[in-house]
């Protein structure tokens, strides 16, 4: 199998790397019926000086960094993976640029290196490919992967799995991620603005470095209701209208509210009713909330991102037992509508 | 053949409409360069400092339509300040001076002012339309101005722009006489609106196949307006809002159900979950859906109304939708071409709202996608091997891994593999932007296999010069190159410094690059435009010492007209 270097002619600066010749890949393809410990794995290496033979990497040719060295390279690693070598580490490139969240681990033989040449990592990993779609497919493949290695090196991976999903937030950067400003603003604005922002001066132009919108927190509330003897909390923060918050309420309770009423009927199972009119007192029941001062208020008489900075705790209370505010005015304007 | 009228050659020449072909065309001889330039009514200008307003027109004197593109790319991201340039008002006055018959601009990236839409109101009696896209500098004064004097405006198209808004008079400035809009897009600003100067203005267009609303236009209003354009195809609701026990949801739902045309819907740039019902009936025609301003709804409610929509080639949503939302999508959506999922929550701590399974869903039962752009929580080789097996007609394919360099996280491997297969199996790929934890494998991939790669765009990635020299070497049909916060420096810059004049352009931000190397590159190649952006200083002349220093932003293009005049003293070129 010959390589040879093909140099364009109009631009004898350009080195062309790319050697047409693609039998090597037919090559590979034979070799798919092999066992996950026999894969080939794709054998361009690159060589890197300086690299760290972690685990018998067969980086057997070790080039310096000249001009026309890039060609060269490429001829020898055509060479080398001819070889058609039995192994099947894979190599774990030094990472000298910094990078958040990259952990230089032994590369235990977690799974084997996937070559993006073999495109089927086993026989039982296809079969799956061709059926259901959604997350079966990517499991199928990781246990696929999987199977061949100790319990230990899975724990191993799971833990490894888990640890880098509990890391902390990614640092801010920088225009990073890639999204145009008013996306990064979508999550904290509000649905129910009445009234749009003043946008009479000119919206502010990008400063060189515009400050990172830091991760919203939550605020989690105790919601109580009456009837029902254990109590919920709720993160105020995922909801940004009083419209989402009483539609959460409801969630939250109807159930517990059915269960409760079962007991007490003793027998009859009550459907589950949902519950409605929290906020202008058309429902069953009403919902309050204590402010920072420890006074009872009425919720919805406030814009909502004001309520969240005062609210300390919730009360679904039975309208009934609250006294009668302007609440019927009300009801009877909106019934007529 | 040694005479041939120039009047067949030109009717012929009439059929060929893509400039790309028209430019060779005009290779071919000095008659039929002639008869191009002459007859050529549209063109394209990727880079506006890439020539300037009069050679255009000394070239293409006949010129009705024009497009170009100012800022940087990376400039969406707020990498480029804001004074950087792009201004469009030399391009509108020389128009104003030499084309009378001028009939449409379209702009991405480029300062626009309220005096200069004015003065293009006022200069061309014919024209026909107008497309901003991502630009910024004017007010709504700007826009009463094209309302007002735009006699037979067919479209008013504002995407994404920063437009300072001052009133809802603007619509008022439509006069009666106007009945020719076709498209009219203003989903952008923020301030309110008309409502009934708005209803009467869509009566009396009845040609009106895209409207795109604004936030300020509330749900009985939309209700209004569905009833009256009859031929709208394409829509953007504004505020959705509404009680499903009400009355406008009833009306809203009719009105929809009565809508045979609409194909296209987009905009719910305030919604509550049920509301989305009201849509259901317009779902089975739909072939765009751009859910991507209304986070709070959550995946259930997406899944629901997804199911609805089975004709969909183009989706754009945010990751609430989750992987379980994107495995209905690929068993719902088989005739999707283009998806887009947007992170809904960039700065949160992982929730991992879209992970590579979704992609994986989606590749197994969209055959036809062929643009992708994803923001997810985490990537594996193994699922973009198994992705590119699935899809190898990917044009553009757009990766974001929310976490900058993050690893393949089940075996800790940079993806090099993952992508290397995507880039060889997808022989069409044109755009590529590849994130997570890569080497310099990854470029040799790409160097390799990418033939037909215009666009690449790079971040955090890469070990050494070796990576950008793969990619300058191999991709022949490169076209723009960006790249941020990675380590190639000067042995990459200018190995190879031919190249750049065979590409539009190159950006280079938080690199190895130093003032030295820039200066190398600028004194080789007195072609390029090599622009420094040093926000930090602003220099009257470059500091002759400290050569040394690195480059924080660096900015090249080809350019036939040499350095730029309206550089601000932050931009400084070589």
């Amino acid at each position: 199998m010959e390589e040879h270097l093909k140099k364009e002619e109009f631009s004898p600066k350009l080195l062309d790397l790319i050697n047409k010749d693609r039998q090597w890949l037919v090559k590979r393809e034979e070799k798919r019926g092999h066992g996950l410990s026999d894969e080939n794995k794709l054998e361009l290496r690159l060589g890197l000086p300086g690299i760290d033979d972690r685990e018998s990497t067969k980086i057997s040719h070790k080039i310096d960094t000249d001009e026309s060295v890039l060609s060269l390279r490429y001829s020898s690693t055509m060479k080398s993976h001819h070889k058609s070598s039995s192994q099947e580490q894979k190599q774990v490139f030094p990472t000298t640029w910094p990078c958040s969240g990259h952990q230089q681990q032994q590369p235990q033989m977690l799974s084997p290196k996937v070559s993006f040449l073999q495109y089927q990592t086993g026989p039982s990993a296809v079969a799956r490919e061709t059926s259901q779609p959604c997350c079966t497919i990517m499991v199928g493949l990781q246990n696929a992967e999987k199977k061949p290695f100790s319990s230990a090196s899975s724990t191993n991976n799971t833990a490894v799995h888990n640890s880098s999903q509990k890391r902390a937030a990614p640092v801010p950067v920088v225009g990073w991620p890639p999204i145009r400003s008013f996306r990064k603003k979508l999550g904290s604005s509000s649905s129910t603005k009445l009234s749009p922002e003043p946008q009479g001066t000119k919206p502010s132009q990008i400063d060189n470095e515009k400050p990172v919108e830091s991760s919203r927190k939550s605020l989690f509330v105790k919601i109580n209701m009456d009837g029902v003897p254990i109590g919920r909390k709720v993160d105020l923060n995922a909801y940004d209208s009083y419209e989402n918050l009483s539609s959460a309420v409801d969630e939250l309770f109807r159930g517990l509210l059915a269960a409760q009423r079962d007991f007490s009927a003793s027998g009859n199972i009550e459907e589950e009713k949902a519950i409605t009119g929290l906020m202008d007192g058309s429902g069953e029941y009403t919902l309050v909330y204590e402010d920072r001062e420890g006074d009872r208020m009425l919720v919805g008489d406030i814009p909502w991102h004001a309520f969240v900075s005062s609210v300390k705790r919730l009360r679904v209370l039975k309208s009934s037992d609250l006294p009668n505010l302007n609440r019927d005015a009300q009801a009877q304007e909106k019934a007529t509508h | 053949m040694n005479y041939f009228p120039e009047e067949v050659l030109e009717h012929i020449l009439d059929f060929v409409t893509s400039n790309k072909e028209r430019n060779a065309v005009s290779l071919v001889c000095k008659t039929w360069y002639k008869v191009e330039r002459e007859s050529r009514y549209r063109v394209f200008i990727g880079n506006c400092y890439a020539t300037n307003p009069e050679r255009l027109i000394a070239r293409f004197p006949r010129v009705k339509s024009l497009t170009l593109k100012g800022k940087p790319h990376f400039a969406d991201f707020n990498l480029v300040p804001h004074d950087w340039g792009g201004f469009v008002d030399p391009w509108i006055k020389t128009l104003a001076r030499a084309c009378p018959g001028f009939e449409e601009l379209r702009l991405k990236r480029m300062v626009v002012s309220d005096e200069i839409l004015e003065l293009l109101s006022k200069s061309f009696v014919n024209f026909k339309s107008l497309v901003l896209v991502s630009c910024d500098g004017f007010s709504t004064d700007g826009l009463a101005a094209i309302a007002a004097n735009c006699r037979y405006l067919r479209e008013l198209d504002l995407q994404e722009n920063e437009v300072d808004d001052r009133s809802g008079h603007w619509l008022s400035c439509f006069p009666e006489s106007c009945t020719s809009l076709v498209s009219l897009n203003f989903a952008c600003l923020k301030g309110e609106i008309n409502l009934s100067v708005l209803e009467r203005l869509v009566a009396r267009n009845p040609n009106l196949r895209s409207l795109r609303l604004n936030r300020a236009v509330p749900v009985e209003t939309l209700q209004k307006i569905i009833t009256k354009a009859h031929r709208l195809v394409d829509l953007g609701t504004g505020s959705f809002i509404h009680d499903p026990k009400s009355e406008t949801y009833q009306k809203l739902k009719n009105a929809m159900s009565k809508c045979e045309s609409i194909r296209s819907l987009s905009g719910f740039l305030d919604v509550a979950p049920h509301c989305l019902t009201a849509v259901y009936p317009i779902c089975p025609h739909l072939t765009s859906l751009n859910l991507s301003y209304a986070p709070g709804i959550n995946s259930n409610e997406l899944i629901k109304l997804i199911r609805h929509c089975r004709k969909l080639q183009r989706l754009w949503i945010l990751d609430c939708v989750g992987d379980k939302g994107l495995g209905i999508v690929a068993a719902t959506c088989k005739e999707l071409e283009e998806l887009r999922v947007f992170p809904s929550d960039p700065f949160g701590p992982g929730n991992a709202a879209v992970t590579e399974e979704g992609l994986v869903a989606i590749s197994v039962g969209c055959h036809k996608l062929h643009s992708l752009l994803y923001f997810c929580q985490q990537m594996t080789n193994a699922a973009l091997i198994t992705i590119a097996k699935n899809c190898p007609n990917f044009i553009r394919f757009r990766l974001c891994i929310l976490d900058p360099a993050k690893p393949d996280p089940d075996t800790m491997d940079p993806l090099d593999e993952g992508f290397g297969a995507i880039v060889q199996s997808c022989k069409r790929l044109r755009r590529l932007s590849i994130s997570g934890l890569l080497s310099d494998k990854v470029f040799l991939y790409i160097g390799t296999y990418a033939e037909q790669l215009e666009m690449l765009s790079i971040a955090f990635a890469g070990e050494s010069d070796k990576a950008m020299l793969y990619v300058l070497n191999g991709c022949k049909k490169l076209r723009k190159l960006e790249i941020r916060d990675c380590p190639f420096g000067n042995m990459a810059l200018l190995a190879d410094v031919g190249k750049y004049e065979t590409m539009r352009s190159l950006w280079m931000s938080s690199c190895e690059v130093t003032l030295q190397g820039c200066k190398t590159l600028a004194r080789l190649m007195p072609k390029l435009n090599v622009e420094i952006i040093n926000e930090n200083d602003l220099w009257d002349e470059i500091p002759a010492d400290d050569d040394r220093k690195k480059v924080e932003k660096m900015y090249l293009y080809r350019t036939l007209v040499g350095p730029r005049q309206d550089a601000p003293g932050f931009v400084w070129t070589l």
